[in-house]
Protein backbone atom coordinates (compact mmCIF):
# COMPACT_ATOMS: atom_id res chain seq x y z
CA UNK A 1 0.00 0.00 0.00
CA UNK A 2 1.29 3.55 -0.67
CA UNK A 3 0.18 6.66 0.91
CA UNK A 4 -0.75 9.46 -1.62
CA UNK A 5 -1.36 11.92 0.77
CA UNK A 6 -1.62 11.73 4.39
CA UNK A 7 -3.98 15.00 4.89
CA UNK A 8 -5.75 15.61 2.27
CA UNK A 9 -8.49 17.04 3.80
CA UNK A 10 -9.19 18.00 7.53
CA UNK A 11 -12.86 17.10 8.66
CA UNK A 12 -14.65 18.53 11.35
CA UNK A 13 -16.49 16.15 13.75
CA UNK A 14 -19.89 16.69 12.21
CA UNK A 15 -18.99 15.91 8.72
CA UNK A 16 -17.20 12.32 10.25
CA UNK A 17 -20.79 12.03 12.14
CA UNK A 18 -22.85 12.31 8.83
CA UNK A 19 -20.51 9.89 6.77
CA UNK A 20 -20.47 7.12 9.28
CA UNK A 21 -24.12 7.63 9.74
CA UNK A 22 -24.92 7.33 5.97
CA UNK A 23 -22.21 4.40 6.15
CA UNK A 24 -24.29 2.83 8.98
CA UNK A 25 -27.67 2.62 7.19
CA UNK A 26 -26.34 1.63 3.99
CA UNK A 27 -24.05 -1.23 4.97
CA UNK A 28 -26.74 -2.35 7.45
CA UNK A 29 -29.18 -2.86 4.51
CA UNK A 30 -26.66 -5.04 3.40
CA UNK A 31 -27.56 -7.38 6.05
CA UNK A 32 -23.68 -8.84 5.98
CA UNK A 33 -22.05 -6.56 8.05
CA UNK A 34 -18.21 -6.52 8.09
CA UNK A 35 -16.99 -6.74 11.91
CA UNK A 36 -14.48 -4.45 12.28
CA UNK A 37 -16.31 -1.79 10.10
CA UNK A 38 -19.41 -2.12 12.67
CA UNK A 39 -17.47 -2.05 15.16
CA UNK A 40 -15.47 1.04 14.65
CA UNK A 41 -18.62 2.91 13.21
CA UNK A 42 -20.73 2.35 16.54
CA UNK A 43 -17.82 3.15 19.04
CA UNK A 44 -16.87 6.61 16.93
CA UNK A 45 -20.46 7.20 16.13
CA UNK A 46 -20.85 6.93 20.20
CA UNK A 47 -17.93 9.12 20.59
CA UNK A 48 -19.01 11.69 18.43
CA UNK A 49 -22.75 11.88 20.15
CA UNK A 50 -21.78 13.00 23.08
CA UNK A 51 -20.15 16.38 21.32
CA UNK A 52 -21.49 19.20 20.45
CA UNK A 53 -21.34 18.30 16.51
CA UNK A 54 -24.66 16.23 16.49
CA UNK A 55 -26.69 20.05 16.35
CA UNK A 56 -23.94 21.22 13.71
CA UNK A 57 -25.04 21.02 10.38
CA UNK A 58 -23.17 22.05 7.53
CA UNK A 59 -24.93 25.08 6.92
CA UNK A 60 -24.57 26.73 10.86
CA UNK A 61 -21.27 24.90 10.24
CA UNK A 62 -20.48 27.50 6.67
CA UNK A 63 -22.15 30.41 8.40
CA UNK A 64 -19.56 29.88 11.95
CA UNK A 65 -16.55 29.86 9.34
CA UNK A 66 -17.30 32.78 7.42
CA UNK A 67 -18.20 34.76 10.21
CA UNK A 68 -14.65 33.69 11.49
CA UNK A 69 -13.06 35.17 8.15
CA UNK A 70 -12.30 38.82 9.71
CA UNK A 71 -10.65 37.04 13.04
CA UNK A 72 -7.65 36.03 11.39
CA UNK A 73 -7.71 32.52 12.97
CA UNK A 74 -5.58 29.67 11.30
CA UNK A 75 -7.72 26.56 10.03
CA UNK A 76 -6.81 24.51 12.91
CA UNK A 77 -8.47 26.22 15.33
CA UNK A 78 -11.45 27.40 13.35
CA UNK A 79 -11.21 23.49 13.24
CA UNK A 80 -11.10 23.22 17.51
CA UNK A 81 -13.62 25.64 17.59
CA UNK A 82 -16.15 23.65 15.38
CA UNK A 83 -15.17 20.45 17.65
CA UNK A 84 -14.94 21.89 20.95
CA UNK A 85 -17.30 25.23 20.85
CA UNK A 86 -15.31 27.66 23.55
CA UNK A 87 -17.92 29.67 25.44
CA UNK A 88 -15.60 31.36 27.61
CA UNK A 89 -12.73 33.53 27.55
CA UNK A 90 -10.42 30.64 28.76
CA UNK A 91 -11.56 28.01 26.32
CA UNK A 92 -10.56 30.54 23.30
CA UNK A 93 -7.37 31.33 25.09
CA UNK A 94 -6.41 27.12 24.92
CA UNK A 95 -7.55 27.04 21.37
CA UNK A 96 -6.21 30.05 19.67
CA UNK A 97 -1.91 30.73 20.40
CA UNK A 98 -0.79 33.73 21.59
CA UNK A 99 -4.58 34.94 21.96
CA UNK A 100 -3.69 38.21 23.90
CA UNK A 101 -1.89 39.65 21.14
CA UNK A 102 -3.86 38.49 18.27
CA UNK A 103 -7.40 39.23 19.00
CA UNK A 104 -8.80 42.15 21.06
CA UNK A 105 -11.14 41.61 24.19
CA UNK A 106 -14.22 42.86 22.00
CA UNK A 107 -13.11 40.56 19.39
CA UNK A 108 -13.13 37.44 22.02
CA UNK A 109 -17.03 38.34 23.38
CA UNK A 110 -17.50 38.47 19.68
CA UNK A 111 -16.97 34.89 18.94
CA UNK A 112 -18.39 33.26 21.79
CA UNK A 113 -21.42 35.41 20.92
CA UNK A 114 -21.14 34.33 17.44
CA UNK A 115 -20.70 30.41 18.57
CA UNK A 116 -23.53 30.59 20.96
CA UNK A 117 -25.69 31.94 18.22
CA UNK A 118 -25.01 29.44 15.61
CA UNK A 119 -24.35 26.66 18.13
CA UNK A 120 -26.91 27.44 21.31
CA UNK A 121 -25.65 25.27 24.13
CA UNK A 122 -26.75 21.38 24.97
CA UNK A 123 -29.39 22.90 27.98
CA UNK A 124 -29.52 19.12 29.15
CA UNK A 125 -25.73 18.51 29.84
CA UNK B 1 -9.21 15.42 14.70
CA UNK B 2 -10.18 13.75 11.37
CA UNK B 3 -8.37 13.66 8.11
CA UNK B 4 -9.06 12.21 4.96
CA UNK B 5 -5.94 10.29 3.63
CA UNK B 6 -5.65 9.65 0.20
CA UNK B 7 -4.02 6.00 -0.57
CA UNK B 8 -3.02 3.41 -3.15
CA UNK B 9 -3.08 -0.14 -3.05
CA UNK B 10 -3.87 -2.84 -5.30
CA UNK B 11 -6.56 -5.01 -4.68
CA UNK B 12 -7.56 -8.62 -4.77
CA UNK B 13 -10.99 -9.70 -5.98
CA UNK B 14 -11.45 -13.41 -5.53
CA UNK B 15 -13.89 -15.23 -8.30
CA UNK B 16 -16.47 -15.63 -5.88
CA UNK B 17 -17.20 -11.30 -5.76
CA UNK B 18 -17.35 -11.45 -9.29
CA UNK B 19 -21.25 -11.22 -9.41
CA UNK B 20 -20.53 -7.49 -7.76
CA UNK B 21 -20.09 -4.42 -9.20
CA UNK B 22 -15.90 -3.74 -9.30
CA UNK B 23 -16.36 -0.01 -6.89
CA UNK B 24 -18.69 -2.87 -4.50
CA UNK B 25 -16.05 -5.57 -3.98
CA UNK B 26 -13.42 -2.45 -4.06
CA UNK B 27 -15.46 -0.56 -1.36
CA UNK B 28 -16.19 -3.73 1.10
CA UNK B 29 -12.84 -4.96 0.82
CA UNK B 30 -10.82 -1.87 1.06
CA UNK B 31 -12.90 -1.63 4.17
CA UNK B 32 -12.46 -4.97 5.51
CA UNK B 33 -8.75 -4.20 5.13
CA UNK B 34 -8.37 -0.78 6.80
CA UNK B 35 -11.61 0.02 9.45
CA UNK B 36 -9.99 -0.01 12.52
CA UNK B 37 -6.44 -0.56 12.03
CA UNK B 38 -3.27 1.96 12.62
CA UNK B 39 -1.75 2.58 9.46
CA UNK B 40 2.30 3.36 10.22
CA UNK B 41 2.38 7.46 10.41
CA UNK B 42 -1.02 8.07 8.98
CA UNK B 43 -3.03 6.95 11.96
CA UNK B 44 -6.53 4.96 12.90
CA UNK B 45 -8.64 4.63 9.56
CA UNK B 46 -12.39 4.78 10.40
CA UNK B 47 -13.73 4.05 6.64
CA UNK B 48 -13.21 4.26 3.65
CA UNK B 49 -14.60 7.30 2.06
CA UNK B 50 -14.37 7.85 -1.48
CA UNK B 51 -12.66 6.00 -4.46
CA UNK B 52 -10.83 8.25 -6.60
CA UNK B 53 -9.71 6.06 -9.20
CA UNK B 54 -10.00 2.37 -10.30
CA UNK B 55 -7.01 1.75 -12.47
CA UNK B 56 -6.55 -1.65 -14.82
CA UNK B 57 -7.25 -5.12 -13.42
CA UNK B 58 -4.94 -7.82 -13.89
CA UNK B 59 -5.27 -11.54 -13.73
CA UNK B 60 -2.06 -13.34 -13.13
CA UNK B 61 -1.27 -16.94 -14.01
CA UNK B 62 -2.34 -19.63 -11.61
CA UNK B 63 -4.54 -16.99 -9.65
CA UNK B 64 -8.05 -16.67 -10.50
CA UNK B 65 -8.70 -13.35 -9.22
CA UNK B 66 -8.51 -9.64 -10.48
CA UNK B 67 -6.42 -7.23 -8.93
CA UNK B 68 -7.19 -3.78 -9.57
CA UNK B 69 -5.02 -0.97 -8.52
CA UNK B 70 -7.07 1.47 -6.76
CA UNK B 71 -6.92 5.57 -5.84
CA UNK B 72 -8.97 5.94 -2.28
CA UNK B 73 -9.44 8.24 0.15
CA UNK B 74 -10.11 7.18 3.82
CA UNK B 75 -11.33 8.74 7.11
CA UNK B 76 -8.84 8.45 9.17
CA UNK B 77 -8.13 9.74 13.26
CA UNK B 78 -4.87 11.55 13.30
CA UNK B 79 -5.24 14.83 15.72
CA UNK B 80 -3.03 17.63 14.99
CA UNK B 81 -0.30 17.92 17.95
CA UNK B 82 -1.73 20.97 20.23
CA UNK B 83 -5.41 20.01 19.37
CA UNK B 84 -7.73 20.45 22.24
CA UNK B 85 -9.60 17.24 22.75
CA UNK B 86 -12.38 16.01 25.07
CA UNK B 87 -12.31 12.65 26.39
CA UNK B 88 -12.80 10.30 29.54
CA UNK B 89 -10.82 9.04 31.93
CA UNK B 90 -10.11 5.19 31.53
CA UNK B 91 -8.21 4.52 34.82
CA UNK B 92 -4.99 6.06 36.56
CA UNK B 93 -2.23 4.59 37.52
CA UNK B 94 1.20 5.52 38.91
CA UNK B 95 2.20 6.21 35.16
CA UNK B 96 -0.55 8.95 34.82
CA UNK B 97 -3.87 9.14 33.42
CA UNK B 98 -5.13 6.99 30.76
CA UNK B 99 -7.44 8.66 28.61
CA UNK B 100 -10.23 6.55 25.91
CA UNK B 101 -12.44 8.33 23.23
CA UNK B 102 -14.84 5.06 22.88
CA UNK B 103 -12.93 4.31 19.50
CA UNK B 104 -9.51 4.97 20.33
CA UNK B 105 -7.51 4.15 24.24
CA UNK B 106 -4.31 4.68 23.41
CA UNK B 107 -4.11 8.24 25.50
CA UNK B 108 -1.63 8.99 27.77
CA UNK B 109 -1.51 12.25 30.39
CA UNK B 110 1.88 11.42 32.24
CA UNK B 111 2.50 12.43 35.59
CA UNK B 112 4.68 15.53 34.44
CA UNK B 113 1.73 16.86 32.14
CA UNK B 114 -0.93 17.33 34.98
CA UNK B 115 -2.07 20.02 37.21
CA UNK B 116 0.81 20.91 39.34
CA UNK B 117 1.08 19.92 42.20
CA UNK B 118 -1.03 16.12 41.98
CA UNK B 119 -0.66 13.34 43.88
CA UNK B 120 -2.00 9.60 43.59
CA UNK B 121 -4.52 8.23 45.99
CA UNK B 122 -3.50 4.85 46.31
CA UNK B 123 -6.61 3.69 47.95
CA UNK B 124 -9.02 5.77 45.27
CA UNK B 125 -6.52 4.80 42.88
CA UNK B 126 -6.93 8.38 41.42
CA UNK B 127 -5.18 11.31 41.20
CA UNK B 128 -6.07 14.16 42.86
CA UNK B 129 -5.23 17.80 42.33
CA UNK B 130 -4.21 19.58 45.53
CA UNK B 131 -5.65 22.68 44.17
CA UNK B 132 -4.58 25.50 46.82
CA UNK B 133 -6.95 27.63 48.47
CA UNK B 134 -6.31 31.11 49.52
CA UNK B 135 -6.16 30.63 53.59
CA UNK B 136 -2.81 28.64 52.90
CA UNK B 137 -4.72 25.03 52.77
CA UNK B 138 -5.85 22.61 49.88
CA UNK B 139 -8.94 21.41 47.81
CA UNK B 140 -8.50 18.33 46.80
CA UNK B 141 -9.89 17.91 43.42
CA UNK B 142 -10.07 14.14 41.98
CA UNK B 143 -9.82 12.49 38.61
CA UNK B 144 -12.38 9.79 38.64
CA UNK B 145 -13.25 7.07 35.95
CA UNK B 146 -15.76 8.13 33.36
CA UNK B 147 -15.11 12.04 33.63
CA UNK B 148 -15.18 14.06 30.84
CA UNK B 149 -11.82 15.53 30.67
CA UNK B 150 -10.40 18.24 28.10
CA UNK B 151 -6.90 17.96 27.48
CA UNK B 152 -4.22 18.95 24.56
CA UNK B 153 -1.94 16.42 22.84
CA UNK B 154 1.29 17.24 22.98
CA UNK B 155 2.96 14.23 21.15
CA UNK B 156 2.04 10.97 18.98
CA UNK B 157 4.33 7.81 18.59
CA UNK B 158 3.60 5.22 16.00
CA UNK B 159 5.21 1.53 16.48
CA UNK B 160 5.98 -0.88 14.07
CA UNK B 161 4.64 -4.01 15.16
CA UNK B 162 6.34 -6.65 13.79
CA UNK B 163 5.76 -10.12 14.03
CA UNK B 164 6.84 -12.33 16.22
CA UNK B 165 9.99 -14.24 15.89
CA UNK B 166 11.31 -18.11 14.95
CA UNK B 167 10.06 -19.97 17.57
CA UNK B 168 12.82 -21.61 20.36
CA UNK B 169 16.04 -20.03 20.54
CA UNK B 170 15.64 -16.68 22.58
CA UNK B 171 11.70 -16.65 23.70
CA UNK B 172 10.80 -12.95 23.86
CA UNK B 173 7.88 -12.92 26.01
CA UNK B 174 5.10 -11.35 23.63
CA UNK B 175 4.26 -7.81 24.57
CA UNK B 176 1.37 -6.29 22.51
CA UNK B 177 2.48 -2.63 21.99
CA UNK B 178 0.04 0.24 20.81
CA UNK B 179 0.66 0.75 17.00
CA UNK B 180 -0.51 4.31 17.72
CA UNK B 181 -0.39 6.46 21.10
CA UNK B 182 -1.00 10.06 21.87
CA UNK B 183 0.69 11.64 24.76
CA UNK B 184 -1.39 14.63 25.87
CA UNK B 185 -1.18 17.48 28.96
CA UNK B 186 -3.38 18.85 31.54
CA UNK B 187 -1.18 21.35 32.78
CA UNK B 188 -2.59 24.77 31.68
CA UNK B 189 -5.46 26.63 33.19
CA UNK B 190 -8.71 25.88 30.90
CA UNK B 191 -7.50 21.84 30.82
CA UNK B 192 -8.80 19.07 33.14
CA UNK B 193 -11.89 17.77 34.32
CA UNK B 194 -14.94 20.05 32.59
CA UNK B 195 -16.47 20.56 35.97
CA UNK B 196 -13.16 22.00 37.36
CA UNK B 197 -13.68 24.94 34.97
CA UNK B 198 -17.65 25.40 34.53
CA UNK B 199 -18.64 28.79 34.78
CA UNK B 200 -19.71 29.86 37.92
CA UNK B 201 -23.38 30.85 37.26
CA UNK B 202 -24.77 27.29 37.31
CA UNK B 203 -25.15 27.12 41.33
CA UNK B 204 -21.36 26.76 42.03
CA UNK B 205 -20.46 26.17 45.61
CA UNK B 206 -22.62 23.51 45.71
CA UNK B 207 -19.89 21.60 43.06
CA UNK B 208 -17.10 22.03 45.63
CA UNK B 209 -19.38 20.49 48.14
CA UNK B 210 -20.17 17.50 45.95
CA UNK B 211 -16.55 16.47 45.33
CA UNK B 212 -15.45 16.92 48.88
CA UNK B 213 -18.50 14.68 49.74
CA UNK B 214 -17.05 11.61 47.62
CA UNK B 215 -14.42 11.21 49.30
Amino acid sequence: MEIVNVNAAALCNSEVMEMLQKLKDTTQKKHKREGYLATVIYETLHYLQDTECKNQTAESVEKFLKAMKKFKLTKTEKLMMLNTPPRTELEIQLIVQESEERLSEDDVSNIIDIINKLFPPNKAS
Amino acid sequence: MFVLSEMKDVIRITPEHFHQSLTDSLAALLNRKLANKVVLNVGLCIALCDIIEIGHSYIFPGDGSSHTEVIFRCIVFRPVIEEIIIGKIKNCSREGVHVTLGFFDDILIPVNALQHPSRFDETDQAWVWEYPKEDGEKHDLFMDSGESIRFRVTSETFEESLPSGPPGAECTPVKTVAPYRIIGGINEPGLGLLTWWEAPDQDDGGDNEEEDNED
